[in-house]
């Protein structure tokens, strides 16, 4: 009977190894990269729960629409509209978000009244909505930017800038626009790489904001100095990159997205920028790594080079979504610049897309739009994702004790996200416990903070220790004084006029 | 081992506590080191050992503000061959370099030399080291300072070491210490070319050997 029971038992061993040994490739070949993701300190993969699940992917038919989509190119959200640009139809559909797994088409708009010739849209590729319901629409076809009431009537258009330094042949191609409170358009267009163009809101053009910075490394430099009139026409040249789009914050600050250089772009490199009023970078980036997506550019299932942001999107919690068009991901930033989700990929799946284009936001809930699987794509925090949310928040909002407790709830489920460890000893930093935050600062290498609580730490400690402190440097002090002086009284009594007479009385 | 008298043991603590005398006087020290037969091997070897026993220990003991370690990637018998390969380069090269150009250091004379130079790396480091467990990222400057003098400190010792124990003219000592760098470099390149013939060569016959066994 005994060994009958150890025969079954080696056998069940062998036959779980195998299982292991078999089920181990097919793990492997599922990808390097689960569905979710994260980078920690040193740019390794850590595998994460997922942050964000698909609540529902919305088509045409899904919609209830005669015509189906055709390659999206746009959305924006207001309130609990959202505004699809169906640029493949000419059209723009107004969609009202009832829930998250239900979405009613509102109206469809593919004209519009007033006193213009073309009333009309070709390939709207973007279109925004003012806070008094007049719409911004990138008519890239039609080479204007259309202003329309909210009953559709034409109010202006934007066209080309009348700027000398252009190109008078050029044609006008807006592609990406936003609006700030007071009306005033900034928008991106094809073949214009002098920045985003500005126009205010009587419709004049008022120049080029926040142009890309010019990279270039000095071998280049030397070579261009080498090289012929017609090889130097055959380089590449030195001139800032064209962004890719545009977000205007509830801050009033602008998110654009541009393409990077692979092979000048570092891994501290940012692909995202924050502009102010002035079109300068305000863009916070304290995180170890570059705002630039994957941080690991080979082959690998048929895609290389670096991220290709294509949109991004801001929450009112300062988190800001890139949405990356060569592998098909999402990447999640922090207001500091550190990763907090990775997730989506290529494919076919639900979650998984083949041309995004677009992104946006209601709440936590990110809208991404596919133009070749014509739909969006509605993906909702998981239990994970709200945790992680809610901490940050709480954060925020001053409840510190809350944000520790929400963080340490992260941990228990993901102990490989680097955030959980720093968000906790924030708390603890704030909480004045600050050996404890230490601990937790140290974990994940964040100097900085560490640092900071550091520094109190020592000032209580040395505050507390005084006493002891000041007897310390008193004893350092006065020991050798002593000592001194005790050898000097002994010299002065072995050398004493008496002794020494009393010796020579001996002698 | 019950040879160790005590009169050995004197002159070891002497010499040990020599470098401490190289170290502020390098001139004068390095000159008596071999001349007046100052140095022993068993100090030399001390401070080698001092030396990467710190560098090791900075891995563990430094404050992670200052040095942060993969210890996935990190092999220690590398780690411990960063300081030894480059040094029996030095050591090899230097002297075969100065001993065609009438340089009086022999080869052990060159080794325990450029051991004593490294003095002050431990002297410095190990402070240091426990030094910046205390400290926060707003000093890190001084920590890096510090640490670069050890290390400027250190070099500047080899090369005055480097012309008191060969008898040569300060020019003549900065010259050879280019050279044994090329030196060194040289070397790199015959090892790399030997160990790839090498490899070629046991290939081969690894493959004819295959080749043989397919056949038969």
């Amino acid at each position: 009977m005994q060994t009958m029971k150890k025969i079954v038992k080696g056998a069940a061993a062998i036959f779980a190894g195998m299982m292991v040994v078999t089920a181990t490739p097919l793990t492997a070949y599922a990808g390097e990269y689960g569905y979710t993701y994260n980078y920690d300190y040193w740019g390794d993969v850590q595998e994460s729960p997922d942050f964000y699940n698909v609540c529902k992917v919305f088509t045409g038919s899904d919609l209830g629409l005669d015509t189906n989509l055709k390659s999206p190119d746009g959305i924006f959200t207001y309130g609990n509209f959202i505004y699809l640009c169906d640029s493949g139809n000419n059209r723009i559909i107004e969609l009202k978000r009832d829930s998250a797994e239900k979405l009613e088409v509102v109206r469809i708009i593919d004209s519009f009244e007033g006193d213009v010739e073309v009333k009309t849209f070709s390939n709207p590729t973007d279109v925004a909505v003012s806070e008094e319901g007049d719409f911004y629409i990138a008519d890239q076809g039609n080479a204007r930017v259309l202003k329309l009431d909210k009953d559709l009537n034409y109010i202006m258009e934007f066209t080309k800038p009348d700027d000398n330094t252009l190109d008078p042949s050029l044609v006008f191609q807006p592609k990406k626009l936003a609006i700030d409170t007071a009306g005033r358009v900034y928008c991106i267009a094809t073949g214009i790489n002098k920045g985003l163009i500005k126009y205010e809101a009587d419709g004049s053009f008022s120049g080029f904001v926040g142009a890309t910075p010019v990279t270039f490394d000095w071998t280049d430099y030397i070579w261009k100095k080498f090289a012929s009139q017609e090889q130097r026409a055959k380089m590449e040249s030195f001139v800032p990159t064209e962004y890719e789009n545009i977000f205007m914050d509830y801050e009033g600050f602008i998110y654009a997205t541009m393409a990077i250089n692979e092979d000048k772009a570092s891994k501290t490199d940012n692909a995202v920028r924050k502009l102010n009023l002035m079109g300068n970078d305000i863009l916070v980036h304290n995180g170890e790594w570059g705002i630039l997506g994957d941080l690991y550019w080979g082959s690998g299932g048929g895609y290389e080079g670096p991220s290709v942001f294509t949109d991004v999107t801001v929450m009112t919690n300062d988190i800001y979504v890139c949405l990356d068009r060569n592998r098909g991901r999402c990447f999640g930033y922090d207001d500091q610049g550190n990763i907090v989700f990775c997730y989506g990929g290529n494919g076919n799946m639900n979650g998984y897309f083949r041309k995004p284009t677009a992104i946006d936001c209601i709440g936590h809930d990110i809208y991404v739009v596919d133009a070749l699987d014509n739909s969006i794509t509605v993906f909702v925090p998981t239990e994970f994702g709200q945790m992680v949310y809610n901490a940050i928040e709480q954060f925020d909002q001053g409840k510190y004790t809350e944000s520790g407790e929400s963080w340490q709830n992260v941990m228990n489920q993901n102990g490989n996200y680097d955030l959980a460890y720093i968000g906790i000893g924030r708390s603890l930093l704030r909480q004045k416990r600050y050996k404890e935050a230490m601990e937790y600062f140290e974990l994940k290498y964040d100097d900085e903070n560490y640092s900071k609580a550091y520094k109190q730490y020592r000032k209580e400690w040395v505050e507390d220790h005084i006493v002891w402190i000041v007897l310390v440097i008193l004893a350092l002090f006065l020991i050798p004084l002593g000592s001194g002086r005790i050898k000097r009284i002994k010299h002065e009594i072995d050398t004493a006029d008496i002794f020494m007479n009393l010796q020579d009385g001996e002698k | 081992m019950a040879a160790i008298t005590k009169e050995k043991y004197d002159r070891y603590i002497d010499s040990l506590k020599f470098a401490l005398y190289c170290i502020s006087h390098p001139l004068d020290g390095f000159w008596d080191l071999t001349h007046e037969k100052r140095g022993t091997y068993a100090a030399a070897n001390t401070i080698l050992i001092a030396t990467v026993l710190i560098r090791i220990l900075k891995l563990r003991y430094t404050s992670f503000i200052f040095m942060t370690v993969y210890w996935e990637d990190l092999n220690i018998f590398l780690y411990i061959a960063s300081i030894l390969f480059p040094l029996s380069l030095w050591v090899v090269g230097n002297w075969g370099l100065t001993t065609l150009f009438d340089g009086k250091g022999r080869l052990g004379q060159v080794y325990m030399a450029t051991c004593y130079a490294f003095t002050p790396y431990p002297l410095i480091q190990f402070p240091l080291m426990i030094f910046s467990n205390f400290v926060t990222v707003d000093e890190k400057e001084f920590y890096a300072m510090v640490s670069a003098i050890s290390l400027v400190w250190a070099a500047l010792l080899v090369i005055a070491a480097m012309g008191q124990i060969h008898e040569y003219s300060a020019g003549k000592n900065l010259l050879f210490t280019v050279a044994t760098l090329f030196a060194m470099l040289v070397m790199i390149f015959i090892l790399m070319i030997f160990f790839s013939m090498i490899s070629q060569g046991v290939s081969y016959f690894i493959s004819l050997g295959k080749e043989l066994l397919f056949r038969l």
